[in-house]
């Protein structure tokens, strides 16, 4: 464990994640010294770097045991149904008993997971071999036909699927070869493995309709399922990963009452807890035996103000309302420090793809003030709409609106219940409060929610320049052209966009001490939705 | 009597089904003034034309209110309540699964705070004006006044993180044992307890006292009975009609109202089950919910009637 944590204080978490995951997929000493050096890194310290993770990696993971987890949503909708999966409890099962063709790693860089080998030359036709001797829980082995049933399947509307706008992109999935799967997109998407690598894209059987068996390639089968209730998980012996997964058997119950999680945990009932509330946080570090675990990720939650039939159509009032942003109050009082100040663009720091060098928007009374009296809207109040559903939406409506006063603008904060605020208040107020939870990509993300013709464009922003610059970046292959490109972006949002961005969330898990190998991966909380496989019990 | 009481009990059938009907046209035009419908509470902020149709179509939303609705009730008359709207399983499997659980801790709770709240009531009206009395008089008026959710959540502080005696959770599914059993529902139980014993104490208490006033108590205490002949032969059986009552009332209680309990010991009962179910607008299993709430209670009211009817001899008798 030592060691571990030696290699996190050298080259930091993420990178050290990579290096152990890197080692568990067989990567010899020599590669990982390439790797390092061609990181940038000299060749004596990438040697003794190299040792470390060495020792680490065999120190790391015991077998054996049992825990139980509880994620913090449960009802009867719960499904093992990959394309239908949409929250912590069905994303945490996905991961147990399935597999996708890649797997996200603590950078969100794609790795080889059920797909042995990729290529691309123009990332529109991608040809993907798959691994050998992989086999579903029933025996059957992985055949292209799974694939290609796993993923056309989100294309037809018949199946409602949450990944169909993701999908679509996809043309065509053939079967190439015994071991080989061809894609063609309908146009250049150099993250179409990031994509294949996130919940829904999943592999099931050929043929699946009824998915409470779960029968998958992942490192868990399904003992037992009970929507709304729980599920049981155990160790699937024949599983691909060599010495993986580390646990005998996974209960997983969700529990909606954050109390109640917490109790448990701190009774010893539990050994690992997701969605802890800041106000906790310190309650689970006194107990004794017990810790959180924090994932910085692109949780946000933003103001949007709609530029049709609002004060949002004025570019002097959104710039104002940025400014008046009082982004280290926030994060001090609401999220009592378990966040990250943002700058108005949504690509957050965890991510490959974020613009550090964009400076920081301060928070300005006096800018504030002079773009508000140009924009000129009188003093009728102006309505701005909050809701729990949009974490923390509330209380950051509040902050606004006690700066706001200051400056003689008169914000009416309305709190709507959480129940059918998606549908019914979210995009429709000209002024209110969105939340967007990580994307993948940072392609994904800007496609979803701020091209000009996106869906949940939240804003009804448009921008020309934008599109033109997301379509070039996502068909980019030269790395350092994309994040140029990424970075322009990420500018336009910063400046022009028509949302403003506090801060990013962190996600705050509780565990016992005795649950080893937590280590973010920036997709949510629980590491990402997929600690199964990595965790093991100490002695 | 046999005539009267077969007459009481077919009019309760007839008025209970009536009663049923009205409650499920009530259940399923309320649900349908809630904002939104089933599809965009299960695709929530990842909402599009385009899906929001698709998913509606798959769940059979694409039908007009009454025309659901027939279809309903004519499948429930045959005794199949159709499927989940969200999940797709059968609603008789769903409910399947919960009800027995909400019984066994309705039942629990029933066994041990009936008679615990009988015994009280009656040692209060033997002894009113007591100390004893007063004692238990304020005591059960503070721990009804005390929310459940507070009493449930200090007794998790206190016996499973602080002392760690009894679990944080409780599920049926997990019990092995009897020992197991008890450690499991007892604070689930204590919670619930303390809300119904109160109300059932204090009505027995008043109606045997009201009893205890009376003519013919004066007569056989003359008669030299012991007090606890006089209470048990004599003031009980003309006070059972209000008490069969208030225990009736505190029961049903205990199967749909219960949602606070259920979910802060995450005990998988049939009343957390409807309110996620009313949280997404999973029409079926509201109703089939709503129906089990309103037959039990139904029931349990009959049964209290017939309880005072076969207790009471001028009733009996006309």
């Amino acid at each position: 464990m030592n060691d571990s944590k030696k290699l996190q204080g050298l080259i930091g978490s993420h990178d050290s994640v990579r290096l152990l995951d890197a080692l568990q997929r067989g990567i010899t000493r020599r590669q990982m010294i390439q790797l390092l050096i061609a990181g940038g890194m000299q060749a004596t310290l990438a040697g003794s770097i190299a040792s470390l993770a060495g020792n680490a990696h065999a120190q790391t993971g015991r077998r054996g045991g049992r825990i139980r987890v509880a994620s913090a949503t449960a009802a009867v909708s719960d499904t093992l149904d990959p394309s239908k999966q949409s929250n912590q409890t069905d994303y945490s099962r996905g991961t147990m008993f399935y597999n996708g063709l890649t797997s996200l790693d603590g950078s969100l860089t794609p790795q080889l997971a059920l797909a042995e080998e990729f290529a691309t030359q123009d990332a529109v036709t991608w040809v993907f071999k798959l691994r050998r001797g992989v086999t579903f829980h029933d025996g059957k082995p992985l055949t292209p036909a799974d694939v290609v049933f796993s993923i056309l399947r989100h294309k037809d509307p018949a199946t409602a699927s949450k990944a169909k706008s993701l999908a679509d992109q996809i043309l065509e999935v053939k079967a190439t070869g015994p071991n080989e799967v061809t894609m063609r997109l309908a146009s250049a998407n150099a993250d179409l493995p990031v994509v294949l690598g996130t919940f829904h894209f999943h592999i099931v059987k050929e043929g699946t309709t009824d998915f409470n068996a779960g029968i998958g390639t992942g490192p868990y089968k399904v003992k037992e399922f009970k929507p709304g209730v729980r599920s049981i998980a155990v160790r699937n012996e024949g599983y691909w990963k060599n010495g993986r997964p580390y646990l005998d058997e996974i209960e997983l119950v969700g529990i909606g009452d954050e109390s109640a999680r917490i109790n448990a945990l701190l009774s010893g009932e539990l050994d690992l807890v997701g969605t802890v509330n800041p106000r906790s946080v310190q309650r689970v570090r006194d107990a004794p035996g017990h810790a959180v675990f924090e994932t910085r990720a692109g949780l946000y939650t933003d103001l949007v103000m709609r530029r049709e039939g609002g004060p949002g159509g004025n570019p002097d009032f959104v710039l104002a309302m940025k400014y008046m942003f009082d982004r280290e109050q926030m994060k001090r009082s609401i999220t009592l420090g378990h966040s990250v100040v943002a700058n108005d663009q949504p690509i957050d720091p965890t991510n490959r793809f974020h613009f550090a060098g964009l400076p920081q928007r301060p928070f300005d009374l006096d800018k504030a003030k002079f773009h508000l009296q140009k924009a000129n809207l009188g003093s009728a109040p102006l309505p701005i709409v909050a809701s729990p559903a949009a974490t923390y939406s509330v209380e950051m409506a509040l902050v606004l609106q006690q700066t706001a006063q200051k400056l003689g603008l008169n914000l009416d904060v309305k709190r709507m219940p959480a129940d059918g605020y998606w549908a019914n208040h979210w995009m429709k107020s000209p002024l209110g409060f969105g939340s967007v939870n990580p994307r993948p990509s940072a392609d994904t993300l800007l496609t979803q929610f701020f091209k000009s013709d996106a869906p949940w464009n939240e804003a009804g922003w448009k921008n020309e320049k934008f599109d033109q610059l997301l379509v070039a970046a996502r068909g980019e292959t030269d790395l350092a052209k994309r994040t140029k490109m990424y970075a322009d972006m990420q500018v336009l949002v910063h400046e022009h966009g028509g949302i403003g961005i506090p801060l990013f969330l962190s996600n705050i898990d509780g565990h016992s001490k005795k649950l080893k190998g937590l280590s973010p991966i920036p997709l949510g909380g629980l590491m990402g939705y997929s600690f199964a496989e990595h965790v093991w019990l100490d002695a | 009597m046999n005539l009267l009481l077969l007459r009481l009990i077919a009019g309760r059938l007839v008025m209970g089904l009536v009663s049923l009907l009205a409650v499920s046209v009530v259940v399923f035009t309320i649900t349908g003034l809630l904002p939104g419908d089933a599809a965009q509470e299960q695709l929530g902020q990842d909402a599009t034309p385009e899906a929001l149709a698709a998913l509606r179509q798959q769940m059979g939303l694409t039908q007009s209110g009454p025309e659901r609705y027939l279809q309903w009730l004519s499948g429930s008359v045959q005794g199949n309540p159709g499927k989940s709207t969200v999940s797709g399983a059968p609603v008789a499997d769903l409910i399947g699964s919960r009800l027995p659980n909400s019984l066994l801790l309705a039942g629990f709770t029933a066994a041990i705070s009936v008679p615990l709240a009988l015994v009280l009531g009656i040692l209060c009206a033997l002894w009113r004006g007591s100390w004893f009395d007063r004692a238990a008089s304020m005591g059960a008026v503070a721990v009804v006044s005390v929310p459940e959710f507070l009493v449930a959540t200090l007794a998790v502080l206190i016996f499973a993180v602080h002392l760690r005696w009894l679990p944080a959770l409780s599920s049926s599914a997990d019990v092995s044992s009897f020992g197991h059993m008890l450690k499991s529902f007892a604070m689930p139980v204590l919670s619930l307890a303390c809300v119904i014993v109160a109300q059932m104490m204090r009505m027995t208490r008043a109606a045997v006292i009201d009893q205890l006033r009376a003519a013919y108590i004066e007569m056989v205490k003359l008669k030299g009975a012991t007090p606890a002949r006089m209470v048990l032969a004599h003031a009980l059986p003309n006070a059972v009609g209000p008490i069969a009552n208030a225990v009736a009332l505190s029961l049903s209680y205990l199967l749909g109202g219960v949602i606070i309990v259920e979910v802060i010991f995450n005990y998988p009962g049939i009343a957390k089950l409807m309110v996620d179910a009313v949280a997404q607008r999973d029409m079926p299993l509201v109703q089939a919910c709503a129906m089990i709430f309103c037959a039990a209670y139904l029931i349990l009211v009959t049964v209290a009637d017939l309880c005072s009817i076969v207790a009471n001899p001028r009733l009996r008798h006309q």
